[in-house]
C-alpha cells in the first residue's frame, strides 16, 4: 500500500482491528475492557481496546515489516531524515541508542559537561569514554549555554580519535548551538554528530525557529515527540541521517527495548506526526504569539527577566528557541524554585521547573490567552507580596575534569565513603551537581582535586543546591576503593 | 409544537422554561450566546447553555450586586465592573448621581451587542458618559491598576469557562491592589445547594480571607438560578457591611428598588447554618 502523510498506518490498523471483534487468546490479560472493571472505568474502553500486543496486522516493533515500518518511513519523511524509529522507552532510550550505535567500549565521545544524565548512563552501559567540553555559563542568568566552537575545536584537536560529538540542542532553557558549523567540523574529523533534541520536536515544523538537527546535517537525533510534539508521555523518535546504517541501529535499539511495545504510544506518535506535519506551522505560530506576549507582559511587571534572542552571541548561545518561556527571578529577590513553589501552592499554576535563578513555563498548542493571563497576574502578585531585595549569586567556575576511569568502570567498582577533605586525590564514585548552573562538578570516574573540594565548599556556603552524593549534607563523598 | 429550554441544575435535575421565540443565536470567540423570548420569564440571555439573565427576575440580582455595597459606602465614586455584559449592573450604578466614573470590562463584545439589540431592559446605560467600556480579560485589566477604585463588582459567569480566571487568587490579589484603602469587592458567589461548585466556593472564601481583612457572604433569592438560593461575596479593606451600613443616608437618596431595602440589607448577611458551615463564613 502507498501511504502518504495523510495516513496514520498504526492508528488505521488499530481502528480496523477494533471493528473486527477478534477473540483474544493473547496478552495483555485485561483483554480489552473486561479484565479489571475499575481500570476500564478509569481509562475508558477505547483506551483499553487500543492496548494490544503485536500481531500480524499490527506489525512488530522489534522487526517491522508492515504498518510500523510504514509509520517509521512517514516519520522519516516528516522529519527530513533518512530513517526514523518509533521509541517507546522514552527519549532516554533514543539517546542511549545514538551513543551505543556510534561508540564501542573504549571509544571516545565529545560531549558538553551539562549533558542529560541519560547520556552518562549510556556510557555506563557501553563503556565509552567521555571527553567533556565546557558549555560556558551566562553569568547574569546562571544557566549553562550551548557548545562554544573554540572549546569544541580544542577538544577535537586533543582527541582526534574520538568517534562522535554529542550536542544538547536546544537546552532545557532554549539555548541552541551552532549545529551546521559543529557538523562541518566534526565531519572533517570523521566524527559523527549526535543531537539530544529532546526539547526540539517543534523545530521540524514551524517557522522562525532555530535550525533542526536533520536540517543541519547531523547524523542522529533523539526527538521527544511527547514534549513539544503532542504525543503521549514516553514516546519519542530516533532519527538517522547520512551514512548511519539503520539496520545496525535497529539491532542496538533491540538490545534494551521492550518486546511488548505499547500501541497506545506508537499510535500517538503516528497521529502526532500527521498533526504536526499538517498543522505544525500554525501550532508554532500560535505558541510564539503566546510566548512573545507573555515575555513582553512579564518584563513589563519589572524585576522579572523573561529572556529571548537578545542573549544570542552567535557562539555558545548561537540561537534561542522563542517558544520557551524562561524567566529569571533574581531581581525580585526570590529563587526561581521559590516562584515555582508559590505558583504551585498558592495559585494552582504548575510550571515545568525552577532552579535558583530561573523558572521555565512550557507553552504548547494546548494553551490559551486565559492561562497566560493567569500566569502573568500571579507573577505580578508574587512580586507585590513576596518580592525582596535581590540576593547574590555564586559565580561559577568551570573546572576541567580529569577522567581516570570510564563511567562504566567507576560504576561497577567497589566504593567507600570518606570525608570530603580526605577525598582529594581519589577518584569520585558518584556525581556531584551544583544548581545553578546545573553542570556536574564531578562525575563517576573523575579525579577529586583540592580545587574541586574548595569549589564544593564555596557553593555550599553560597546556598547553592548540591545534588548527587548519597550524603545530603555533602560532608562525605563516595570514592573508588582500591 | 412546544419549544422548551432546559438547563441542568445538577447532573440529575433540570429546569425548563417554555420558549416563545429565539432572537439571537451565535457562537463568539468565547462562548455560545443565545437570547430567547419566553412565556414566563420574558427575554432571557443564555451563555453556553446557562441562564444568565431573565427579564422577570434580573432585578433581584442587579439590586443585590450593586446596592448592598453602595449603601455601605455611598461616597463610592470610581467603580470597576467586571463581566456584566447584559448591562444590568451598570444600569443600577448609573442611578447614583454621585458616581463619577465607571469602568466596565467585558471579555465578549458579542454579549454586549446582542443585549443592546434584544435586552434593552438591562442594556440601557452603555451610553451614559460616565461608563467606559473595555473588551478584554478582566484579569489583565485589573492587573494594571493600583489604588484606583472605591468599588469593584465581579459580575461573572460560572467558575468553569471564560470566567474561570475571575475565581483565582491572582485575580482577587490584583483587585486588592486596584482598590483604594477603603475599597470594597463584591463578587458573584454561586450557590452551595448543589455540590458542583461547593469546593470551588469554599476555596474562594479561603482566598478572599487571606487577602482582605473583612470578608462576608450574603444571599438573595433568584428563582431562575440553580436552587433559587444565590450568594454574593463581600470583601473590604475597611468597611464592615453591617456596622457601617448608612441606612438613613442611602434611603435619603430616594433610589427606588424592587428587591433591596436597608432592612433586607441586615437580613441578607444572616445565612442558613448549612451555608455557614460549608463555607466557614460570617462567623
Amino acid at each position: 500500500m502507498n501511504y502518504t502523510q495523510q495516513n496514520t498506518p498504526i492508528h488505521e490498523a488499530l481502528m480496523k482491528l477494533r471493528k473486527n471483534r477478534t477473540v483474544h487468546f493473547d496478552v495483555p490479560g485485561h483483554k480489552g475492557e473486561r479484565g479489571i472493571p475499575e481500570l476500564t472505568a478509569f481509562l475508558g474502553v477505547d483506551c483499553l481496546k487500543t492496548d494490544v500486543n503485536s500481531m500480524k496486522p499490527l506489525d512488530n516493533l522489534i522487526h517491522p515489516v508492515g504498518v510500523i515500518k510504514a509509520a517509521e518511513e512517514l516519520a522519516a519523511e516528516a522529519f527530513r531524515a533518512k530513517a526514523a524509529f518509533l521509541m517507546v522507552n522514552g527519549t532516554t532510550s533514543a539517546v542511549q541508542a545514538m551513543i551505543m550505535s556510534t561508540c564501542k567500549a573504549g571509544d571516545k565521545i565529545i560531549m558538553p559537561r551539562n549533558v542529560h544524565r541519560s547520556s552518562i548512563n549510556a556510557l555506563v552501559v557501553c563503556g565509552a569514554i567521555p571527553v567533556y567540553v565546557n558549555p560556558g555559563v551566562n553569568e547574569r542568568l546562571g544557566i549553562p549555554l550551548g557548545m562554544p566552537m573554540e572549546e569544541l575545536e580544542a577538544a577535537i584537536e586533543a582527541n582526534p580519535d574520538a568517534k562522535a560529538v554529542m550536542v544538547n540542542n536546544p537546552t532545557y532553557y532554549g539555548i541552541c548551538s551552532n549545529l551546521p558549523q559543529i557538523v562541518k567540523l566534526a565531519h572533517q574529523h570523521n566524527m559523527k554528530v549526535l543531537v539530544d533534541e529532546a526539547h526540539g520536536a517543534h523545530f521540524y515544523f514551524g517557522d522562525g525557529l532555530p535550525i533542526s538537527a536533520m536540517d543541519a546535517g547531523a547524523d542522529m537525533s533523539a526527538v521527544s515527540m511527547h514534549k513539544t510534539g503532542g504525543s503521549l508521555t514516553q514516546s519519542s523518535f530516533l532519527l538517522c541521517n547520512n551514512d548511519i546504517d539503520p539496520s545496525y541501529v535497529r539491532q542496538i535499539i533491540n538490545l534494551t527495548q521492550t518486546t511488548s511495545g505499547s500501541y497506545l504510544l506508537m499510535a500517538s506518535l503516528d497521529i502526532a506526526r500527521k498533526y504536526m506535519y499538517f498543522n505544525g506551522k500554525e501550532v508554532v505560530r500560535k505558541i510564539l504569539e503566546l510566548s512573545e506576549y507573555a515575555r513582553g507582559e512579564i518584563n513589563r511587571l519589572g524585576g522579572y527577566y523573561a529572556f529571548s534572542t537578545e542573549i544570542v552571541d552567535k557562539n555558545a548561545t548561537f540561537d534561542f528557541d522563542r517558544t520557551k518561556l524562561s524567566v529569571n527571578t533574581i531581581e525580585i529577590g526570590l529563587a526561581g524554585i521559590e516562584v515555582y513553589d508559590l505558583l504551585r501552592d498558592e495559585y494552582d499554576i504548575q510550571l515545568e521547573f525552577g532552579d535558583i535563578g530561573n523558572f521555565l513555563a512550557v507553552i504548547s498548542a494546548g494553551d490559551r490567552l486565559f492561562e497566560i493571563e493567569r500566569l502573568i497576574s500571579a507573577l505580578s502578585e508574587i512580586k507585590r507580596i513576596y518580592g525582596k531585595e535581590r540576593v547574590g549569586m555564586l559565580s561559577h567556575e568551570y573546572i576541567e575534569p580529569e577522567v581516570v576511569f570510564t563511567p562504566q568502570k567507576a560504576f561497577y567498582h567497589d566504593k567507600k565513603s570518606v570525608l570530603l577533605e580526605d577525598s582529594i586525590g581519589h577518584i569520585a564514585g558518584e556525581f556531584v551537581m551544583c544548581y545553578p548552573p546545573g553542570i556536574p562538578i564531578l562525575a563517576p570516574g573523575e579525579r577529586i582535586t583540592k580545587e574541586i573540594v574548595e569549589y564544593i565548599r564555596y557553593a555550599k556556603e553560597k546556598g547553592s543546591s548540591i545534588t548527587g552524593p548519597k550524603d545530603m549534607n555533602i560532608e562525605y563523598i563516595n570514592i573508588i576503593d582500591f | 409544537m412546544e419549544l422548551w429550554f432546559s438547563e441542568y441544575h445538577s447532573q440529575y435535575a433540570k429546569f425548563s422554561i417554555k420558549v416563545k421565540e429565539e432572537l439571537f443565536n451565535k457562537k463568539s470567540d468565547y462562548q455560545h450566546v443565545v437570547i430567547m423570548d419566553t412565556f414566563e420569564f420574558g427575554r432571557v440571555l443564555v451563555l453556553d447553555g446557562y441562564l444568565m439573565v431573565t427579564e422577570k427576575d434580573e432585578f433581584i440580582y442587579h439590586d443585590m450586586i450593586v446596592h448592598v455595597s453602595m449603601a455601605v459606602n455611598p461616597d463610592a465614586k470610581r467603580i470597576l465592573v467586571i463581566g456584566a455584559g447584559d448591562g444590568g449592573s451598570i444600569r443600577e450604578l448609573c442611578r447614583y448621581s454621585t458616581i463619577e466614573h465607571i469602568d466596565m470590562v467585558e471579555i465578549d463584545p458579542m454579549v454586549v451587542e446582542a443585549c443592546k439589540q434584544h435586552l434593552p431592559r438591562t442594556a440601557c446605560s452603555f451610553d451614559d458618559p460616565r461608563v467606559h467600556l473595555y473588551f478584554e480579560d478582566g484579569l489583565k485589566f485589573v492587573r494594571r491598576k493600583q489604588n484606583e477604585y472605591d468599588l469593584i463588582l465581579v459580575d461573572s459567569t460560572d467558575p468553569f469557562g471564560p470566567g474561570e480566571g475571575l475565581f483565582t487568587r491572582e485575580f482577587y490579589g490584583n483587585c486588592y491592589k486596584a482598590l483604594n484603602d477603603r475599597g470594597i469587592l463584591v463578587n458573584q458567589h454561586e450557590s452551595t445547594f448543589y455540590d458542583e461548585y461547593v469546593d470551588k466556593m469554599r476555596h474562594v472564601q479561603h482566598m478572599l480571607k487571606e487577602i482582605f481583612p473583612k470578608v462576608y457572604v450574603y444571599q438573595a433569592h433568584i428563582p431562575t438560578y440553580p436552587s433559587g438560593h444565590w450568594l454574593f461575596g463581600y470583601a473590604s479593606k475597611y468597611y464592615d457591611p453591617i456596622k457601617d451600613l448608612q441606612a438613613a443616608r442611602w434611603n435619603g437618596l430616594g433610589i427606588k428598588t424592587k428587591y433591596y431595602n436597608t432592612e433586607l440589607h441586615l437580613g441578607c448577611f444572616a445565612l442558613p447554618n448549612y451555608v455557614k458551615e460549608l463555607l466557614s463564613c460570617n462567623e
